[in-house]
């Protein structure tokens, strides 16, 4: 197995997900065959080879340090599933 | 007349000439909408009212002598771009009641040229997806035979263009999501140059892929929306800053002077016989045009889908982390501690390929693992451009097939994501080397199912696709066979 149902639990983890027990099994069996299928990449020489990651010679884009108009903080909340009208309200941390 | 089936160009003379408005044609799609969505389920959410008050207002602006390129057409728009007021899902349960404060550049572009918006289309959650299977809020139906996917991601777009639910639509493409719904639905679709077109306002699955284009009924229509939607925009920071040249100048019927290259590794084992019959067909017209063959080699083709699906898992499970119950979408209000309701929030909000595919793209990134996966990844990356630098020094535009086979019967391949993750390996190479890349009707299965040609050509060489897929249109004659 590339991948065990330990491994499953942990990335889920990072990733902020939950997972029942059923989805873990099922996962790890799909994970296993996806990665085995992905190890096809083992067969390359990439020796030398620089990682591409944008397929285009793009460069920082910059612009001029200027004030925009922007959204409103009432447009900005709107969509908040919880908020008190000034801000989001979110489960206490400390 | 039927002003439903009509494309965008043959309804811009009759609105010049007067012999219809913007609000009797809107009507009559709202008509076919009401007479057959119930079997196709293409949209998402319906704009009514919304698209009679901008046909209404698009008449007023054509009486004054403001005529945008898209003055009083009626589009659906894929349900992944913001809609400035009207909800926004992504094909998501997380962004069930999201409303966009703004709009999309692309859409802006559409409502500057007049269009009038009927709706947002289906798609496969945050689209990831080949078939349009992976729903939340259903699955559409191929309007050519119901039992069949419509292709994915873009699948509502394709469904609505292709059951006249509209008269052209705007998808997405990160690894075919135009190409293949447009193939299985009998439309053109072309997914630009990566940059071509702004992303703003496009909701993010894989940056470095993604790219909007038009779905529509015939290669005019495609050039026409192309050069409405394209140019730079600064609010998108990886947008190239080109001309936009006049794409529909490029649809004349002769094809002479310019090498197309046959790609022998898009014809190997496992492509349907009668799709690569109607594939070299294509390629025959075309060299009746004027065009000259040449066999050309992409040997790390065969690594696209693997590289594809750790670069672009990778690159949603940072994408994604937004989805976090605060600031938009869905919310656990069960939840009371931060961690339990981030996890509770999106474990309820995400379906399972999404999830999948987060978990996939988290572990490639995780400690110990950066090396063995994304690293090999984006150096196969490398090579498959290189591949393409060297077809290019060779010919002007590669003909391939878009799928390996027509469109699959609904839940076929359901419980086997890889085997779905195979049916990419044609289109996903063109989005991981951010090129041009075109689906253009070449044929009809036996059993009734549209087969497309892909067209790819080098960055911002979309006229030399527009040019091929014209004059192989310009040779065929497809009955369509769509019967709704």
């Amino acid at each position: 197995m590339k991948i065990t149902p330990e491994e499953v639990r942990y990335v889920a983890r990072l990733a902020r997900l939950s997972l029942s027990e059923a989805e873990v099994a099922e996962t790890t069996l799909q994970l296993d065959g996806i990665l085995s299928y992905v190890e096809k990449l083992g067969e390359l020489d990439t020796t030398g080879v620089l990682p591409t990651t944008h397929a285009l010679d793009i460069r920082n884009a910059f612009r001029a340090d200027e004030l925009h108009k922007s959204l409103t903080q009432h447009e900005a909340l709107a969509n908040g599933p919880l908020q008190n009208g000034e801000a989001f309200v979110v489960p206490r941390v400390i | 007349m039927k002003l439903h089936t009509l494309t965008i160009h043959a309804l811009q003379e009759l609105l010049a000439r007067g012999e219809t408005s913007s609000l009797e044609l809107t009507r009559a799609v709202l008509a076919r909408i009401d007479a057959v969505e119930g079997k196709v389920n293409a949209y998402i959410t319906l704009d009514r009212t919304g698209a009679l008050a901008q046909a209404e207002a698009a008449d007023v602006r054509r009486r004054q002598g403001e005529v945008g390129g898209l003055c009083g057409i009626p589009l659906s728009i894929k349900d992944v771009l913001c809609t400035k007021g009207l909800r926004t899902t992504a094909g998501s349960r997380i962004l069930e009641p999201f409303i966009p404060p703004y709009d999309a550049t692309v859409v802006e572009k559409l409502r500057a040229a007049g269009a009038v918006i009927l709706g947002k289309t289906s798609m496969d959650e945050f689209a990831m997806g080949s078939a349009n299977e992976n729903c939340a809020y259903g699955v559409p139906k191929n309007p050519w035979n119901l039992a069949h996917v419509c292709g994915g991601s873009s699948g509502g777009s394709a469904a609505s263009v292709a059951a006249d639910e509209c008269t052209a639509s705007l998808g997405s493409d990160t690894g075919g999501s135009i190409r293949q719904p447009a193939s299985h639905c009998g439309l053109v679709g072309i997914k630009p140059t990566y940059g071509r077109v702004s992303r703003f306002g496009l909701l993010a699955y894989a940056s470095s892929l993604d790219q909007v284009g038009p779905l529509t009924k015939d290669v005019r229509d495609a050039a026409i929306m192309l050069g409405a939607i394209s140019g730079y925009d600064p609010r998108d920071s990886t947008s190239v800053n080109q001309p936009v040249p006049d794409y529909t100048a490029a649809l004349i019927p002769e094809f002479n002077g310019l090498t197309i290259g046959i790609p022998k590794e898009y014809f190997g084992a496992g492509l349907d016989p009668e799709v690569e019959q109607a594939v070299r067909h294509g390629i025959s017209l075309l060299t009746e045009a004027g065009a000259k063959t040449v066999e050309i080699s992409l040997p790390h083709t065969e690594y696209g889908v693997a590289a594809y699906y750790i670069i672009a898992p990778a690159e949603a499970s940072s994408n994604l982390a937004r989805y976090d119950g605060i600031r938009y979408g869905f919310r656990d209000h069960d939840r009371h501690e931060l961690l339990e309701m981030y996890k509770h929030s999106r474990s309820k909000g995400f379906g399972a390929e999404v999830k999948r595919r987060i978990i996939i793209g988290t572990y490639a990134l995780s400690s110990g693992y950066y090396d063995a996966y994304y690293k090999k990844a984006s150096q196969a990356r490398t090579l498959i451009i290189e591949d393409y630098a060297r077809a290019f020094a060779q010919c002007d535009l590669l003909v391939s097939p878009v799928t390996p086979a027509p469109a699959w019967k609904i839940g076929e391949k359901a419980d086997d994501p890889l085997s779905v993750y195979l049916s990419d390996i044609l289109t996903i190479c063109t989005n991981l080397a951010g090129l041009p890349g075109m689906s253009v009707p070449c044929g009809i299965s036996s059993g009734g199912l549209p087969i497309g040609l892909q067209l790819q050509a080098s960055h911002f060489a979309e006229e030399k696709i527009f040019r091929a897929a014209y004059a192989l249109e310009q040779r065929l004659d497809l009955k369509n066979s769509c019967q709704l």
